[in-house]
């Protein structure tokens, strides 16, 4: 134990130190190369150019290089390698693509991430916008809201096991230790192995997911609450508007904008869900998503690379759209600056 | 915002009751492993951890003494005494003598067994079994009863895990793993996000676009290019492909365009004045990072490094594919997966385990809270 903690307090020191002496050590290269001061004033002037010329990319540098790296050169390389056989040696034309379109696995994948699309974001902002108002007009709000957040810093896979446990199964008759069945046995219901229901598994996976994230759209959702003006809610008080008028026709429209940007993040997150089927049922039982099937096309039997790359394209191609209309609006807000 | 939307006490009633329902599903579910983590193991199994507070009833099997302490009383056989021996009594509620019925009779009623043979058992483990005719054989009496065992909680489960079964091991590995992949980035995006909001240079406005684009391409578009690369770069220098060095850089690059994203705007909006005074100073762009943007800039700096603690603590995927699953090398999550597969009905194990790979990040969670939601908001409500 005592090695482990000394070689990880060297490792990290070598690992910080080395990123500070590089930015530190190639400034004070670049003025001792183009001296700027202690010299004449032209060679000050023409150092001072050069030196501004190189420094923007002594700074962006590490950056551009680790972007390209870890993203941009593995985008373009999985790409390339959909197109090649398991080894990524032979090119095999669409074959993957092909073999996508007829796979039952993959199908069966995607219908669920369909499921998971249609599910998930829509309760964790509904979810989040009503208890946002709620937590709003009362005295303990905040602490109310804290606790609905807390999950939001819980691991996919710690989640996974809080809501096992809620769904363990234990033979009818016997003392339920799971919430969910002693539930439903104390009504007089039959405990069932909720997990491995075909269809219905997915809804019990999704709670997961969206006992995580709810406390993520309320936070957005109550800050942007918070930036409608009092008048209008005022006005439209005295115009004799009940509530529910005040919710659908004053509030959500004016909030329309964060709405979007907070469905399309979770969105973007449930494209990729993964750990929380890997956990709980490693896609069994009709319960796959293609994030899951690509890990399991990655590593089974040696690993298949190009048909896992073409799982990586296809959700990716779901990502574009949310894409371009994000460059679009980051354009629009700095004017392309 | 507060805003009078029916004033009623019923109204104001409803809004409480319906906050109270919500926080209490939310609650619910993580306070059930806490309380598990902390109960005995054999209790966890015995009773739901809700009723943990209540005395949990299990069913036992014993076996009476043997017919060689019988004594002759009124004509009876007679075998006394109690199931517990000497050990620690616990409540009693029922018993039976097949396995199939282990609760027949309630305790302190006198079962007859046929053939004349009674057998009483009473709460606190007395017996008394009596019988017209001697007992015979060295085997006693098979006896099944439910127990109620006082609610018991141990930090043994802790114990357990931590030490036994790696759990502290995957602490310190996912401390290693998870400082310098949040210290890194931090420092890497800083310098890029000053350059890319302070400094003119060609083809600054195509990184900003770029970096934007890079904020939503699905980590699962870089696994296999990088595992590839990462097994040629081990064949060719004759390392290991999983190290701890791969992960960081690995944690760096995925964490690099929502990090650049979030500082760059933050430090785009920093006052020009200072800047431009500290220039006219003779500062150099270095200097003015080092000094003015830094300090600056610290509150974004703390959103984002709290975001990439939480994100890297918990990440399993790339913690899977670029580390090994060895003891000096597995991380927490990856090790709570493990374990489900190994230990799936240990909940005293899982729980436990579950509730220390949470701790850290609700630790800093509550600590930090105020970093966390002004990182969210400004990383969310502006981009995406």
């Amino acid at each position: 134990m005592a090695t482990q903690i000394f070689s990880a307090i060297f490792v990290i020191i070598i690992g910080v130190g080395g990123c500070v002496a590089y930015f530190w050590g190639a400034n004070k290269l670049l003025d001792l190369i183009f001296p700027s001061r202690g010299v004449s004033g032209t060679a000050a002037i023409n150092n001072l150019r050069r030196q501004g010329l190189v420094r923007p990319w002594l700074f962006v540098g590490p950056a551009l290089i680790i972007l390209t790296i870890y993203l941009i050169y593995p985008v373009i390389a999985t790409l390339w390698l959909s197109f090649f056989d398991r080894g990524g040696t032979n090119f095999v034309g669409s074959a993957n693509y092909e073999w996508a379109l007829r796979d039952p696995d993959l199908r069966n994948a995607i219908r669920n991430n369909i499921l998971w699309l249609a599910v998930v974001p829509a309760a964790c902002t509904f979810l989040g916008l009503i208890i946002a108002v709620l937590t709003d007009k009362i005295w303990w709000g905040t602490i109310a809201k804290s606790l609905i957040f807390l999950p939001l810093a819980i691991s996919f896979v710690g989640a996974s096991v809080i809501w096992k446990f809620i769904y363990e199964y234990r033979g009818e008759g016997q003392i339920q230790i799971g919430l969910l069945n002693a539930i439903i046995q104390y009504f007089g219901g039959q405990p069932q192995v909720w997990i491995s229901l075909p269809l219905w598994n997915n809804f019990f996976l999704m709670i997961i997911l969206i006992w995580i994230q709810t406390g993520f759209a309320m936070v957005i959702l109550s800050s942007a609450l918070r930036g409608i003006p009092e008048e209008t809610l005022e006005a439209a008080v005295i115009d004799g508007a009940n509530p529910f008028q005040i919710f659908w026709k004053i509030m959500v429209p004016q909030i329309w904008g964060t709405i979007a940007v907070v469905w399309t993040t979770i969105t973007i997150l449930v494209l990729k869900v993964f750990d929380i089927v890997l956990t709980m049922t490693n896609g069994q039982w009709n319960s796959q998503v293609l994030a899951n099937l690509m890990f399991d096309w990655m590593f089974r039997g040696g690993g298949d690379f190009g048909r896992g790359a073409t799982i990586a394209i296809i959700i990716m191609i779901a990502v574009i759209p949310i894409m371009i209309w994000n460059i679009r609006q980051a354009n629009k807000e700095t004017g392309g600056h | 915002m507060a805003v009078a939307t029916g004033n009623s006490f019923a109204s104001r009633f409803g809004v409480h009751i319906a906050v109270l329902v919500f926080v209490v599903i939310w609650t619910i579910p993580t306070l059930g492993i806490l309380v598990s983590s902390i109960r005995d193991k054999d209790q966890i199994i015995a009773s739901g951890w809700w009723n943990s507070f209540a005395s949990s009833s299990q069913t036992e099997a014993g076996r009476l003494p043997a017919a060689s302490t019988q004594v002759e009383k009124d004509g009876k056989f007679v075998l006394q005494g109690n199931i517990f021996g000497d050990g620690a009594k616990r409540g009693i509620s029922a018993f039976g003598v097949k396995a199939a019925a282990p609760t027949q009779y309630p305790a302190g009623t006198s079962a007859d067994l046929g053939d004349g043979v009674t057998l009483q058992l009473n709460a606190d483990g007395s017996f008394v079994m009596a019988s017209p005719k001697a007992f015979e054989g060295d085997r006693g009496q098979r006896i099944y009863y439910a127990s109620s065992a006082p609610p018991k909680f141990t930090p043994e489960n802790y114990q357990t895990v931590l030490f036994s079964e790696g759990i502290g091991r995957s602490f310190m590995n996912s401390l290693t793993v998870t400082i310098p992949a949040t210290v890194i980035p931090i420092l890497i995006a800083a310098f890029a996000a000053y350059a890319l909001a302070w400094m003119r240079f060609p083809g600054r406005a195509l990184l900003i676009a770029v970096v934007i684009g890079l904020l939503v391409v699905p980590l699962q578009m870089s696994l296999i290019p990088l595992l590839k690369l990462y097994n040629g770069v081990g064949t060719f220098f004759g390392v290991p492909s999983k190290t701890y060095l791969g992960i960081w850089l690995a944690h760096t690059g995925f964490g690099l365009p929502f990090a650049i994203y979030l500082l760059r705007s933050y430090i785009a909006g920093l006052p020009r004045e200072i800047m431009e005074s500290a220039r006219i100073d003779g500062a150099s762009d270095f200097e003015i990072f080092v000094k003015i943007v830094l300090p600056l800039s610290f509150p974004v700096l703390a959103s984002f490094a709290i975001f990439q603690f939480l994100w890297v603590w918990n990440d399993l995927l790339v913690a899977m594919v670029f580390l090994g699953t060895a003891p000096d090398q597995i991380v927490l999550t990856a090790k709570l997966n493990a374990l489900l597969g190994s230990r799936g009905g240990n909940w005293e194990i899982l729980t436990t385990s579950a509730f220390i790979t949470i701790i850290v990040p609700l630790i800093v969670f509550f600590s930090l809270q105020r970093y966390f939601v002004r990182g969210l908001l400004a990383g969310s409500v502006k981009g995406g």
